[in-house]
């Protein structure tokens, strides 16, 4: 049973409408160095929209309420809370009264107005102060989209908040498909789902008649490739998300195929093939079917992932006799062994932005996802529990997502994100059981 | 690094007599009108645990699985002698084919484990053709860490999950 309501896709468009106000030179402008490891978050007041119709008033106050919890969520800000407001704000266009927020301290303030026209459309804009500045950050912005997708609306005004504040790209308005997994450990079923960034707006992609594994998104996270059981052994699959139709990957007969990955062009597919008990890499055109051996080792090859670029693939193999982190061509080749620690390392995943590597590690019985960079050096552990496992990239390279699963009989795995600076680790809101998730690019 | 208890393997073979195939009863010979009906003490009921030429048979007497040490996919002396036992019993009963699957435990990651079952499947199969049975009625799969029989997380639950399990199936080559 496949009951999936396409997402009412929002055209959104932003429009740089709004007046700045007059601005002069500050020293000291508000900025969030993150490369550098936030200890204090930074105070930000996100009062509730300003509703300019009245249909537009529920939402005026739970678009705020998303915004709030996006940038709270990364760890990097903390709320100003609404009791402790001087003046309420109530109007867009009013002149911001500075010295009401920096008596409460707040030291980012984000207001915003929302109205729903005749076609029942919605509009949400915002502005950005810098409040010990007493200036404005960036121009206003303008939304505007389908009621349904009003949580993207909230989540691209985070977006530019956390963007201006600390000049990275944002996440926020971004999915994450993962295998939802019902049922005992000795009977598991596993289904694919989707679901908004942080947890809202599941939807479930296939029915848990058969094992599904591992999906990953395409560039333009319009496709997943993941792994099935549907046809009695392990093959490769392709889903269009919005339609949910799915087809068998072309790979040879008889065969297992798994652990696809598509490459940064949307057209090629690395992926794993299992031939008389021996697991090597291949690459395949999606469009054309035609496959390429990449490796040619009686050692197991798995877990690929392309750099950025799509010129190499960083990939896991027990040719040295336990699993270890290779990079090679992308067109196969002499691969260069990167990780050297004590211990078991596997599915290695390149950054979107190319400098690091996150991989699961397993060292003393305890498993880790860590991070490298793509020399092997300046190895980092993020995370230690009795099993995590399996990390993938926010579209900014910020922050990893992962699957934690707990020890024992009642075992149950679920998700995970981490700061790769190694702070901010919490578990990402699912409904029921979850593992394996990709991060989707950041919509459009 | 363990040793198994060799009571852990035939309590693990007993547990799964459960889950044997349904297509034999299709294929099986002779179990016209009659056959099960007033079996005495001794008789050999065709198709059930005490006819030699039954999945059942072999999944509880000859022994269906093997097990594996950690990370490992080559056979153990006991291993061997359950797949002599295997081999045997398929080149009597011809009428059907084996499905070998790989199993892993929960230590390692999805996909390696996916891979060590195809591993670990392939080397009950390479034994088995070396024992003279036709690699045509012999399939593999591995379902890595996905199909756990114990379910704790300790070395003694872990023992039994590195398998690898011949399952018949009805559909002779010369049927």
């Amino acid at each position: 049973m496949r009951h999936v309501t396409q997402l009412a896709t929002a055209a959104l468009t932003a429009l740089a409408m709004l007046l700045p106000l007059g601005a002069t030179a500050q020293d000291g402008p508000l900025r969030i160095e993150i490369t550098e490891g936030v200890i204090e978050p930074l105070p930000v007041a996100v009062p509730n929209f300003v509703p300019e119709t009245p249909a537009a008033t529920e939402m005026a106050s739970q678009i705020a309420r998303v915004v709030t919890e996006d940038l709270v969520g990364t760890g990097l800000f903390r709320e100003v809370p609404a009791s402790a407001y001087i003046s309420p704000v109530t109007s867009f266009s009013a002149p911001v009264q500075y010295a009401d927020w920096k008596a409460i301290n707040a030291q980012a303030l984000v207001t915003g107005a929302v109205s729903k026209d005749a076609n029942g459309r919605i509009n949400v804009k915002f502005r950005l102060y810098d409040v010990f500045a007493g200036q404005e950050m960036g121009d206003g912005l303008q939304f505007s989209g389908t009621e349904a997708g009003w949580r993207r609306m909230a989540h691209k005004v985070a977006d530019a908040v956390y963007s201006r504040i600390t000049g990275e790209g944002g996440y926020f308005d971004s999915r994450v498909v993962y295998v939802a997994e019902t049922g005992p450990k000795d009977d598991r079923r596993k289904r694919l789902a989707i679901m908004d960034y942080d947890g809202a707006n599941t939807q479930y992609l296939t029915d848990s008649a058969s094992i599904v594994l591992a999906p990953r998104f395409s560039p333009t996270g319009d496709r997943v490739l993941y792994t099935s059981y549907e046809t009695g052994s392990p093959r490769i699959f392709v889903l269009d998300v919005a339609s949910v139709g799915r087809r068998e990957l072309p790979t040879a007969g008889g065969n297992m195929a798994f652990s696809p990955r598509f490459g940064p062009n949307g057209q090629q597919v690395v992926y794993s093939m299992e031939q008389g008990g021996n697991t090597d890499l291949y690459s395949m055109d999606v469009n054309s079917g035609q496959s390429t051996r990449l490796t040619q080792a009686p050692s197991i090859e798995t877990a690929p992932s392309f750099s950025p670029d799509g010129s190499q693939i960083v990939f896991e193999s027990d040719r040295s006799g336990s699993p270890q982190l290779y990079i090679m061509p992308a067109s196969g080749g002499e691969a260069r062994r990167i990780s050297f620690g004590q211990g078991r390392y596997g599915t290695p995943v390149w950054s979107p932005r190319g400098d690091l590597i996150a991989f699961t590690k397993q060292n003393k019985g305890r498993f880790h996802i860590g991070v490298m960079r793509t020399d092997g050096s300046e190895e980092r552990l993020l995370t230690a529990s009795f099993l995590d496992e399996g990390p993938t990239w926010s579209p900014n390279g910020r922050v990893i997502m992962f699957t934690r699963e707990t020890q024992g009989a009642q075992g149950q795995s679920s998700l995970y994100s981490v700061d790769i600076s190694g702070r901010n680790l919490k578990p990402v809101r699912t409904d029921g059981g979850a593992s394996d998730p990709a991060w989707s690019p950041l919509q459009r | 690094m363990s040793i198994l208890p060799r009571a852990a393997l035939l309590i693990a073979a007993l547990a799964l007599s459960a889950c044997s195939t349904n297509d034999r009863f299709k294929n099986g010979s002779g179990t016209g009108a009659g056959a099960g009906a007033g079996a005495g003490a001794g008789a050999v009921v065709p198709g059930s645990a005490n006819d030699p030429r039954s999945p059942a048979y072999f999944q509880q007497s000859v022994g269906d699985r093997v097990l594996f040490l950690v990370d490992q996919s080559s056979l153990t002396d006991e291993g061997r002698r359950t797949l002599d036992g295997q081999a045997q019993w398929l080149m009597t009963n011809t009428d059907y084919m084996a499905t070998i699957e790989g199993h892993a435990d929960e230590q390692g990651t999805r996909e390696y484990n996916l891979a060590l079952g195809a591993r670990r499947a392939n080397t009950v199969r390479e034994y088995l053709v070396s024992k003279g049975i036709s690699s045509a009625r012999l399939k593999t799969i591995s379902y890595g860490k996905e199909r756990p029989i114990e379910i704790c997380s300790e070395e003694a639950c872990y023992a039994k999950n590195r398998r690898a399990v011949t399952v018949i199936a009805a559909g002779g080559l010369t049927s």
